[in-house]
């Protein structure tokens, strides 16, 4: 009876092991599965975004690419013009006088530009600035010049200005020719014809 | 006999645990996981969002041709007025 009854007791332990097991094993395992399946949850979520993020980047290379070409080719068109109206030493002072360090970088379409020694603003005047002092434009150059800003005044401008009127008004006379009255109450009235509101002179007639 | 019973011991003193012990792990690492998605699917939400300006640069790139060929214009008349330095 007792090898019987020790077979038995063995054998249930067996049993209670083997269902310990099984039962962690479904316990942990049924805890993994739920946290991969919140997992899924967010990836499914992500790829979702990672998809709005590639479409909506899509065409941002393109148009950046063609941004760039535009503005380079303003840079250029900039930079060529300046260097053809004021030449490259003149512009190269420009570009420094307007940005103190900015001489020294160059010009990009310009390689040569770089070797250039920027001449003080005060020196260069151009046929360009005078042009555009001319035109009643505040050229913005010349700012680092230490005797001031040699093309406006504020309160001289007006020097400048009548410079561009003839001689005799910048000598400032006391009396000039005034302007001719002219209309009924003028005070010099002109000649006036004598058939005005007299019959008509009658030519004679044509064979 | 004998060697059934040292094989229950072993299997409750060293094979339950040990399964005990790997499961816990995996456990861990799958929910120390879902953290992680949840900041990245948030993250990419944010990402999404700022992009959605990324539109607008069709508006840049518009405005960019427009202002470069006004720049254009301006520098053909200033060509044209100003004298060259040669």
């Amino acid at each position: 009876m007792a090898p019987v009854l020790a077979f038995m007791a063995v054998g249930a332990l067996t049993a209670l092991a083997v269902v310990l097991i099984v039962v962690a094993l479904v316990v942990y395992l049924v805890a993994v599965i739920v946290q991969l399946r919140k997992i899924t949850g967010g990836l499914d979520e992500v790829i979702g975004h990672v998809g709005e993020i590639v479409q909506k980047s899509a065409p941002v290379n393109d148009v950046v690419t063609t941004i760039n070409e535009q503005l380079d080719a303003g840079v250029d068109l900039l930079e060529g013009l300046l260097v053809k109206k004021a030449g490259m030493t003149d512009a190269v002072g420009l570009v420094e006088g307007l940005y103190a360090g900015a001489g020294a970088a160059g010009f990009r379409k310009f390689p040569e530009s770089t070797e250039v020694k920027a001449p003080r603003i005060g020196e260069v005047y151009t046929q360009g600035t005078l042009t555009l002092a001319r035109l009643g434009r505040e050229a913005p150059i010349a700012l680092g010049n230490p005797a001031g800003f040699p093309l406006r005044n504020v309160e001289g401008g007006s020097l400048a200005a009548r410079l561009l009127y003839p001689e005799a008004r910048q000598s400032k006379p006391a009396s000039m020719p005034r302007s001719p009255v002219i209309g009924t109450d003028a005070p010099v009235q002109y000649e006036q014809r004598d058939d005005i509101g007299k019959p008509r002179k009658r030519l004679p007639a044509r064979r | 006999m004998t060697l059934w019973w040292i094989g229950d011991v072993v299997l409750l003193v060293v094979v339950l645990p040990v399964v005990v012990y790997l499961l816990r792990a995996v456990l861990d690492a799958a929910t120390s996981i879902v953290p992680s998605v949840q900041e990245i699917a948030r993250v990419a939400a944010a990402a999404s969002k700022d992009l959605d300006a990324a539109a607008l640069l069709l508006t840049t790139q518009d405005q960019v041709t427009q202002t470069v060929a006004g720049v254009a214009n301006y520098g053909g008349s200033l060509d044209v007025i100003l004298d060259d330095a040669e």
